[in-house]
Formats: structure tokens, sequence, C-alpha cells
């Protein structure tokens, strides 16, 4: 937790900086007004002097305003400091997000990256401001009060020496023991939210089984559980305040008995004796404070850690330090003896796959599913390292070119698509920035999609929801095909990028490919063997390995595995 | 999801983080608040203990201040030591009982807390159980979430604190003013003078700090918004090299928040020192003018030093009434919403007609007659739907006058592009919405005149997305009759052709399943979805074939388990592959909304219409 805030506090190390040194001056106006009450009424008073009484009662007043200023001048300090620290350290961990690749998002999972920039980062913000303040200020206070208490009366001190480790001694223990019982009670609220949501989800399910009273006594049971860990959590801290009161109780009752007597033989004067007073209570709160920031600083430190964890992962994939190619010189396509293993697995998902393919071929790849299509085509725009062999785009290495370049050069209209809110427009310039509609509309048609978009009252403007949900899932994908055209690649990947268009536009897709962007290397994974039987090259995978590479027509005459597809699929269904 | 729920979703706000923001302000506060009483019902004598516990602890509390007064005297006029141990020990008793009346009135509203939000929790529940499909198609499941966590938790900490503070806070202002004015009338007046110009510094404050506290709510909304949406398309972002640009779009969200939640905290902070040291300000002006009447001898040293210790407290509820009053208005805001769900209108289920086994082979609908005997009707599934018109929404029609008919173990088959109405012919004859006008039967029984339970019990549904839940293999295949037998479940497997996958799991039937089944592939959730069909033994069977791609061998199980379970039952099926459509008894064509065309495939093939042009590929199916 320090760690963050010491490495990106930054801009706002000065607020850091001032924030806490204001809240000492404030605190320093707080310990002494007791100290000059007490000057009033043991030495003003009884001398009858009216004078020295305002004189001493206007420095209280100045020194309270002086508070005023530095505590209000602290309080934005600090929420300058916290809050600064907050969003550097969320816009850092979204860069680094960023930077992150396709391996180290599948380990970290989407759900647990938007958490930790969301929750995490508020928490860390929060607690951040808390450190500023409460983690100083009570500290300063509790040193303060006991050197003015000492210097009041050191005798009567000592009292302190007692009461200050029986409550310390008794907050840890309690907080000890709630610790174990919030994370308890914590993970009950979970259970209980799990079944809302599941039940959320699957709420067709339940109805259609008629199982809602299935459901509600299965709630009513993780419901009934949360009560009760609720209850048992609660009444423990609720202990906690009584308990402190009665020690700081008793430790004044012990004052006003041991300074009592000093009082009546006149050791000790009676405003000495209340200011004396407030100093304890001063004390006692100050502690009090602190154990609660403790208690706080653990939920946060799971945050940091989590935090922590995203800013200390270096991305595993990045371009050469130096000496970067800023440039794909044509579309060739070359894997030599490759091998690749995903992290998590313990046996290759790609074997020895070695072809060539040159600038402007088609190429369709088939096979079953967890034959490792996707996984070999996301080598190309270096998604992913190989473990072994090469993987050459324009006949260079991957690993030589800057990634922006290469990644321009090779577009990938991935399985799993999405669109972003915004225009139709908006996503388009995905592709090129700068693409003028006219483009837009000429890639728009050669994906097939321009009539549709020209049929939207508002065409390019029509609005796209989050993911693209408004659309129906072949306009989706077509909308993808024509977003990666715009980058007008030197290879184009479609990754079952029309399954859920239907045949005539599928075939007219490829024709306009085939006629107007032959140039474009392309490589087309499909389930469907129309979609590919026209390809220079077909790819046929099958756990990891090419079984056999050629034409429709040569696989239909060598290959079993091709022969099968064709006759389940074409000869099954005429129609299709 | 349908894709109808889609966008009904969007339309009520796409986008927005998980758990949302709330607002703050209830509309009908009184009405609210009126209902929210009624909880306590329940607590009744909880609430009055606790209540009358709390006060006692607060007035305690006040007179342990006012000791101070004859201890002070004792040792500075009476120079006594009996006094003070006298005085001492009353002051002690007070204490006590002031720390054990709080506590056990603490402790009362603790319960008293947890036992109304359980009781909201499960009414809140019970109900949801009750609303039909429609509600969850049109409300965001995170605001329904949203209910659950963040507004029970509002009303739940109004209980536990903000009432009881609010409480003591009140009767410690009153006592201590009380207490003041017996003191010293004069002192008070210029005490209740520093408080006036206190409270009206305070609240000026307070309204900036709610201000700029709404703009950094909305500000957090929108960047968790923007959050959630890049990092679902992060793998599109890296693909497109578009990180850096995302990055600048992120710098801009994040800056906005930073400048109002930087606002909003500065000033719900800077409240403690300014009022703290107001009260040091007015703590100076008592001692003052206290020592001055002391001198000239129309007050005692008790009196000022206790009049100081009350100036010291009087302060403190105000700043705590201030913040309570937050909480509890926040907490009817929240409880505004819980009732606006718990008023929704449940499905409504006034059938009277009732089934004698729902996954029996031999099957009986029982009619009640008027003479109040009843009459028995075999249940065989034979559907039929006269002139259905239906629309999601008032004034917008998804299906004009459809009639058609399926005889018992008849195979139906839709075909249509998307937003045909298929779908929602299906979530009709199950009832998850209600027909606007015409009939739909059932072996000659109007829908509507039949318990839902019986009706759903006959009806099976394997949809495109499948839905399982967070427990075992075979609990997921159980959920479609709760007293199967293991051999049953596994007997289900078999014919779902689920059987041979599910032994080679690791744990076998016994394995658990993550959240909505993620451990398993597409085309196993599918098959393990028809298990769950199977077991139930429907007899009806809807389907909503799946259009996600699923390789070529577990396609052919899928279609050979689906086969298995449509075997003598009436089946409804939304078709994307031709080979189920083919295999249909009939076919029927949706166009916006409308049956265009009818027949089996051959029939529709000849009239060379709609359906052999998408046959032949012309059009789209999906």
């Amino acid at each position: 937790m320090y760690k963050l805030m010491g490495r990106y506090m930054r801009q706002y190390k000065w607020y850091a900086f001032l924030s806490p040194l204001m809240m000492i001056l404030e605190v320093f106006a707080d310990v002494m007004a007791p100290f000059l009450m007490a000057q009033i009424v043991d030495k003003a008073i009884p001398a009858g002097d009216q004078n020295e009484v305002v004189r001493l009662g206007l420095i209280m007043i100045a020194i309270a305003l002086g508070g005023l200023l530095t505590g209000g001048a602290s309080a934005f300090l600090g929420a300058e400091a916290g809050n600064g620290l907050g969003a550097n350290i969320r816009t850092e961990t979204y860069r680094k997000i960023q930077s992150f690749s396709f391996k180290q998002l599948d380990q970290f999972s989407i759900a647990s990256l938007v958490t930790r920039l969301t929750n995490d980062v508020s928490t860390i913000s929060m607690v951040t401001t808390m450190t500023l303040r409460m983690a100083i200020r009570s500290p300063v206070m509790l040193i303060m009060a006991i050197i003015m208490a000492v210097n009041i009366n050191a005798k009567l001190a000592l009292v302190f020496a007692v009461a200050v480790p029986v409550l310390v001694v008794a907050i840890v223990i309690i907080l000890y023991l709630a610790k174990d019982r919030f994370r308890t009670m914590q993970k009950k609220v979970d259970d209980v939210n799990a079944v809302i949501e599941e039940d959320l989800t699957s709420i067709r399910v339940i109805k259609s089984f008629v199982r809602e009273d299935y459901e509600t006594e299965r709630f009513g049971k993780r419901n009934d559980d949360l009560r009760d860990t609720m209850m048992k959590a609660m009444n423990l801290v609720l202990i906690l305040m009584p308990l402190m009161n009665l020690i700081i109780y008793g430790t004044i009752i012990a004052i006003f008995w041991y300074g009592g007597n000093q009082v009546i033989i006149g050791t000790m004067g009676a405003g000495e004796l209340t200011s004396f007073v407030t100093y304890c209570s001063q004390i006692m709160m100050s502690l009090m404070m602190l154990s609660m920031y403790f208690f706080q600083l653990t939920r946060a430190n799971t945050s940091s850690e989590r935090i922590q964890e995203v800013l200390d992962t270096e991305p595993d994939l990045v371009s050469p330090a130096e000496g970067a190619l800023t440039a794909l010189a044509n579309g060739d396509v070359e894997f030599a003896d490759v091998d690749f293993r995903y992290a998590t697995n313990d046996q290759d998902s790609l074997q020895d796959v070695t072809f060539t393919v040159k600038s402007g071929e088609t190429v369709g790849i088939i096979g079953s599913t967890g034959s490792a299509k996707t996984t070999l085509v996301q080598l190309i725009p270096r998604l992913y390292d190989s473990t072994r062999g090469e993987v050459k785009v324009g006949g260079e290495d991957v690993r030589r070119y800057d990634l922006k370049t290469l990644r321009d050069g090779v577009a990938f209209v991935l399985q799993k698509n999405t669109l972003f809110s915004g225009s139709i427009r908006d996503n388009m310039k995905w592709g090129d920035e700068n693409a003028s509609d006219e483009e837009i509309i000429d890639a728009l048609k050669s994906a097939q999609a321009w009539d549709f978009v020209s049929a939207l009252p508002e065409g390019l403007d029509a609005w796209v929801e989050q993911g693209g949900r408004n659309f129906s899932g072949g306009q989706k994908q077509r909308l993808t095909i024509a977003r990666a055209l715009l980058k007008k690649p030197k290879v184009l990947i479609l990754d079952d990028s029309t399954s859920a268009v239907d045949m005539a536009t599928d075939k007219k897709i490829r024709e306009t490919f085939e006629t107007q962007h032959n140039d474009i290397t392309t490589f087309i994974i499909a389930q469907r063997i129309n979609s590919i039987q026209g390809a220079d090259k077909i790819l046929v995978m099958d756990e990891g390995k090419i079984k056999a590479m050629g034409t429709h027509a040569e696989l239909l005459q060598t290959n079993e595995i091709y022969q099968d597809l064709y006759d389940t699929q074409v000869k099954g269904a005429i129609a299709e | 999801m349908s894709k109808k729920q889609d966008k009904l979703n969007s339309a009520a706000g796409g986008g927005g983080p998980r758990y949302q923001s709330r607002n703050m302000t209830a509309e009908n506060p009184m009405g609210t608040l009126k209902r929210l009483l009624s909880y306590f019902q329940y607590v009744k004598w909880m609430l009055i203990a606790g209540l009358v516990l709390l006060g006692i602890s607060s007035l305690a509390s006040v007179g342990v201040n006012a000791m101070i007064k004859p201890v002070v005297n004792s040792l500075i006029m009476e120079k006594s030591v009996e006094k003070l141990i006298q005085y001492i020990l009353i002051m002690a008793g007070i204490i006590v009982v002031s720390v054990g009346t709080s506590y056990l009135g603490n402790r009362m509203m603790m319960n008293l807390s947890q036992i109304i939000t359980h009781k909201m929790r499960s009414d809140l529940f019970n109900h949801m159980m009750k609303l039909p499909i429609s509600y969850f198609d049109t409300n965001q499941h995170g605001n329904i979430m949203s209910t659950y966590v963040n507004d029970v938790d509002m009303v739940s900490q109004a209980l536990q604190q903000a009432i009881p503070q609010t409480l003591s806070s009140i009767l410690i202002f009153v006592g201590t003013i009380v207490m003041m004015l017996v003191l010293s009338p004069v002192l008070t007046i210029l005490v209740v003078a520093m408080l006036v110009v206190m409270i009206i510094v305070a609240m000026q404050v307070a309204k900036r700090s709610g201000r700029f506290f709404r703009s950094q709510q909305s500000q957090l909304a929108n960047l968790n918004g923007y959050i959630e949406e890049m990092m679902d398309g992060q793998k599109v972002v890296k693909v497109f090299s578009h990180e850096e640009k995302s990055i600048e779009e992120f710098e801009v969200y994040n800056e906005d928040l930073r400048a109002s939640s930087t606002r909003a905290q500065a000033y719900s902070m800077v409240i403690m020192p300014l009022m703290g040291n107001l009260s040091y300000v007015q703590y100076a002006l008592v001692a003052m003018v206290g020592a001055i009447l002391t001198i000239n001898g129309s007050m005692d040293i008790g009196t000022i030093a206790s009049f100081l210790q009350f100036t010291r407290s009087v302060s403190q509820p105000i700043t705590q009434l201030s913040n309570q009053m937050n909480v509890i208005l926040g907490a009817i805001a929240g409880a505004e919403r819980i009732f606006k769900m718990l008023d929704e209108e449940p499905e409504t289920d006034d059938g009277v007609v009732d089934i004698d086994c729902g996954v029996c082979q031999e099957r009986t609908w029982l009619v009640p007659q008027e003479d109040g005997s009843t009459k028995r009707v075999p249940a065989l599934g034979d559907i039929r739907f006269y002139n259905v018109d239906f629309g999601y929404v008032e004034d917008q029609q998804v299906l004009n006058n459809i009639t058609l008919w399926a005889e018992p173990g008849q195979k139906i088959a839709f075909v249509g592009s998307t937003g045909a109405g298929k779908t929602t012919i299906t979530n009709l004859i199950n009832r998850f919405y209600e027909i606007k006008s015409g009939k739909i039967t059932l072996d000659g029984i109007d829908i509507r005149d039949m318990k839902k339970s019986a009706l759903r019990s006959t009806l099976g549904m394997v949809l495109q997305d499948v839905h399982l839940f967070e427990s075992t293999v075979r609990e997921n295949i159980r959920y479609g009759r709760l007293d199967a037998t293991d051999e049953e479940v596994e007997e289900a497997a078999k014919l779902a052709n689920a059987h041979s996958f599910i032994v080679r799991l690791p744990q076998g039937y016994d394995t658990q399943l993550t959240t909505d089944g993620q451990n398993l592939s597409a085309g196993e959730r599918q098959l393990l979805s028809i298990a769950r069909a199977a077991v139930a033994n429907p007899l009806i069977l809807i389907l909503d074939e799946a259009t996600s791609s699923v390789d070529t061998r577990t396609e052919k199980h899928i279609e050979e388990g689906m086969n298995q379970l449509m075997k003598g039952r009436t089946t409804f099926a939304i078709a994307h592959r031709l080979s189920t459509v083919r295999r249909s008894n009939a076919i029927l064509v949706l166009e916006s909304g409308e049956i265009i065309e009818r027949g089996d495939h051959d029939d529709l093939l000849a009239q060379k219409g709609r359906y052999y042009q998408l046959n032949t590929g012309a059009a789209e199916l999906t």
C-alpha cells in the first residue's frame, strides 16, 4: 500500500507533503485550547485579573481560527493528494493492461481486470486520503496530548501508563476476532448474491422447469445463514464501543480521584484537572482512530496487492528494443517448424507446422474444434509468440517488426468479435482514423454490409450499442470485416467470420475479395466447406497438426478427413 | 439471452457499471416511510425496548457531564475528600448505567435491523420468483442486483446506526441545552448564538459537498462504463493497435473523475476541522465571559468547569445529525426502490386445470367442472393457436393473426429471419408472455385456464443460450426432475448423447461446474441441457437451435441427442439447420410476425417462394 503511494504520488507529492504539515498545525490548536483554559481557571480567575482573562481568551480564539484555516487547507490538500494518486494509479494500471499480450489477458481474465480498475483503485484512493489524515493526525495528537498532560502533572500522567496498554490490548483482541467473523460474513454475502445472480441469468430455465419454490428455498437457507453470521460478527463489534467507553471513563474517574486529592492539598489547580481530563479523552480517541485506521488498511492491502500484481507484470510480448522493422514488404507468410504451447497447458497445441503462402493467395483452414486453427493464425500478427520455429511475414520474422507495423499490416477478424458504442462511422474509423466516407462505403460494400447500412435511417451515423448488440450476428460479422478491410492490410485473417452470414452473401463476399482485393493474402477459417472450397490452398488441421494441404479437388481425392467433412456437409444437405 | 431481450435491455439504457450508483432522493418519502414502518411489526417490542434503553443512555451521558460541577466544587469550595468520594461514586454509577444501556440498546437495534433486512431480502426474492419473464427482459440485471446489495444495505445502516444516533443526538442536545440553562442562562444564549452560526456554515458546506458528490457519482459511472466496454473488447483493441488511442480516451474520463471526486471529498472532509475549530472559538468565548462572571462573583468555578464541558459536547450532536440525515434519506430512497420491486405485478396464474402427474408416461388433465366434479382429459400434446396477436409493448404488434396446429408427436419447424417472431411464438406456448388476443389451446384446453405449474411441467425447453447452475453435472441434469434417481439421470444423459463426454470428465457425474458451466465447451453445455430436458420427460418440446459454431463431430452428437429427445413428443423447433427443417412434419415460414408459407419441405420447394430462396442461399436465415 505505502509502496504504491510512494511510487505514484508524482505531481501530487507537494499536496501529500503539505497536507499532514497543515494537520500538525491544526492538532497544535486542538491541544492548546484546554491548556489556555486551565490558565484562565487557575490563574486569572483567582487573581481576579479581567485583562488577563480577555488576553488568554483572544489567544484561544486566534489559535482556533488558525486551526480552522490550517485544518481546512489540510482537508483540501489531502483530497487533492488522495484522488490524484487514485487517478495516477488508475491510468498506470490501464496503460499496463493495454500493453498486455493475449496470453496475459487470458491469465488475468477480463472480469478481474475490470474489478481491479474500478473497485480496487477506489479503495486505494480512499485509504490514501485516510492515511494522510487519520494515520498522521492520530499519532501526532497522541504525542502532543501526552506531552501536555505530563507538562501539567507528570505523576498523574502515570495513569496513562496503565490505561493505554489496556485499551490497545482490548482493541487488538477484538479486531483480531472480528476479522475472522467478517471474512465468514463476506463469504455469506457472496453466497446470497451468487444465488440471485445465477437465478437472474437462468430465469427462463427456472420458470420452464417450475422451480420457483425450489430456488426460493435455496435462497432462504443462504439468507438465514447470512443473518446468523452477520449477527455474530456485529455482536462482537458492538462490544468494542462500550468497552472503550468503560476504559476511558474509568481513566477519567481515576484522574478525578488522584487529581482531586492533589487539588484539595493544593498542588494542582482545578482548571488543570479539567484540562487533564480533556487530554485524557484526546489520547484515548486518537488510539481508537488509529485502530480503526489499521482495520481499514488491511482491507486496502488486498486491493493494493491486486493492483500491484497488474503493475508488476511486465508485458511479455514487445517490439524489438532497436532496429524494429517499420514496413511490411509484401503479404508472404511462412511457417517453419512451428510449435506452440499455451502457458496453462502441459502439451503443445501446435506441432511442426510448416507451410508457405505467397502474397495475394487465399488459404482455407478447416478442422474440428480444438484442432488449433485459431491458434495457428494468431501467430501471424504475433498475438502469441511461437514456442519453437519461425513465423515470417513479408519475408521477415514477426519478432523483428514493430508491433504496430505488423498488426496494421495483418488484419485479424476475431471469432469473438465486438463493436464499440458509437456510430457505424466511428467503428469503421478503428480501421483507419482518416478514412473518408467514400472509403468507408467502399469497405462496407466489399463486406456486403452497405445494403443494410444504407437502409438504416441514419446510415453511417446509426448508433451501435455496446458490443454491437443491436445488430444481428450476420450484420455484426460483416461490419467487423469492413472495419478490418479499412486497414488496407497486406494479410487478412477471417476466423470463422461469416458463420452467421447466409450462403449467398458469404459467396458474394468471397467473390469481391477475389476480384477487388486479390492483392491481399487471405486466411479463412471456416466450419463450412463451401466457404473455403475456392481457396488456392486448403490446410486440414487435426489435433494441432496439419494433416493435409492442397486444393479442394486434390483433397477430395487424397484426404479422408476432408472427404468425410464433404460428405456430411454437402451431400447430407444438398440445398445447403 | 434472446435477441429480443437484448433490444429491450438496451432500450432501458445500456452499458454502465455493474451495480449502478443509485439516486439518493425518494419520490414519495412519506408513503415509503409509512410502509417501512410496517416492517417493524415483527420487532415491535425489540424496537421499543431498544429506543428506551438508548434514551436512558443518552440522558445518563448528559448526567456524567453534570457531575463535574459538584466534583470541582467539592475540591475547591468544600475541600472535602468524603464529598469527592461520594460524587465520584455517583458519577461511576451513572457511567455504568450509560454504557450498559447503550450496549443493550445498540444490540437490540442491530438484531432488529438484521431481522428486518433478512425479511426484506426474502420478500424480494419470493416476489422476484413470481414475476413474469417480461420483468427480467426489461430490467437490467445490474439494477436488480443493486436493490438486493445496495438498497437493502442502506436500510440496514439506517436502522442500525442512523436511527439510534439520531435519537441520542437529539436527546443529548436537548439535555445539554437544558443543563446549560440551569447552570447559566446568559452563557447559554452565547452558546446558542454561536451554534446558529455553525449550523449555517455547515449547511453551506453540505450543499456544495452534495452537489459535487452527485457529479462524482455520474463521472464514476461513465468511467466504469468505459472500462467495462474496453476490457470486453480488449483483444480487438490489440488487433487494431488501438492501445494509445484508448489510453487517451481513458485519461479524459479519468481526469474528469479526479477533478470532481477531489472536490467532493474536500468539501466533505473540511466539515470536521471547520466545526471542530468553530467549537473552540465558542469554547474560548464561553471561557472568557464565564471567567469574567466568576471574577464578578455571579458564578462559581464548578459551574464554569461544568459549563465548559457542556460547551465542548453541544456541537457534536449537530454534526452527527447532519451526517445521519443523509443516511436516513438514502435509506428511504433505497426502501422506495425495494417497494417498487415488491409492487411489480406478479405473473397471472389464475388457471384451475391441473395435471395428475407432470412426468409420467400417461398423464391426464384434471378439469374442474361447475358442478364440482372433475373431468379427466388425456394429456397428449396437441397444441393449437387461434388468431393470436401479440406485442411486447403496447401498439407494437410482433405477431399478427397467427393460426397453427400441431398434433401429438408432430414436429413443427419455424423458419424466418431475425425479428420475424420465431422466438416470440415459443414464448407464448409456455406463457412467458400473455397473448393480446386470440387463443392457444393444449389438448383442447385454453392454456390460460391451466395452472402455470401444470402447463410448464409438460413443456421442455432446450434454448440457444444454455444456462447451467454452479453445482455438479448430476445435479444440473436432475434439475429437470428433482426426484430423479441417479440411474434415471444417467439414462437421460445416455439418451441425450451426453453420457460419453460426462464419464470422461475428471469426476464424471460429480464434476463441479463453474458459473454457467463455463468450464465446459459450448457443445457439451448443449448436450447437458438436452439431458436435463430429457429427465423431465416433457410432452411437448421447444427447441431453439444453437447458431454457435460447434465442430461437426459434436454437432452430430447434438443432432442425435435431439432426435432421441424428439421421439414421440410434439416439437416446436426454431431451426437453423436444414437437416432439422427437412425432417419436420410442417414448416412455417415467418416474416414480420406473419406466417407467409406453410407445408413440408417438398411442398415449399415446389412453391418457389421464400423458403425456396432461403434454401438456395438467396436469403439470410439467422
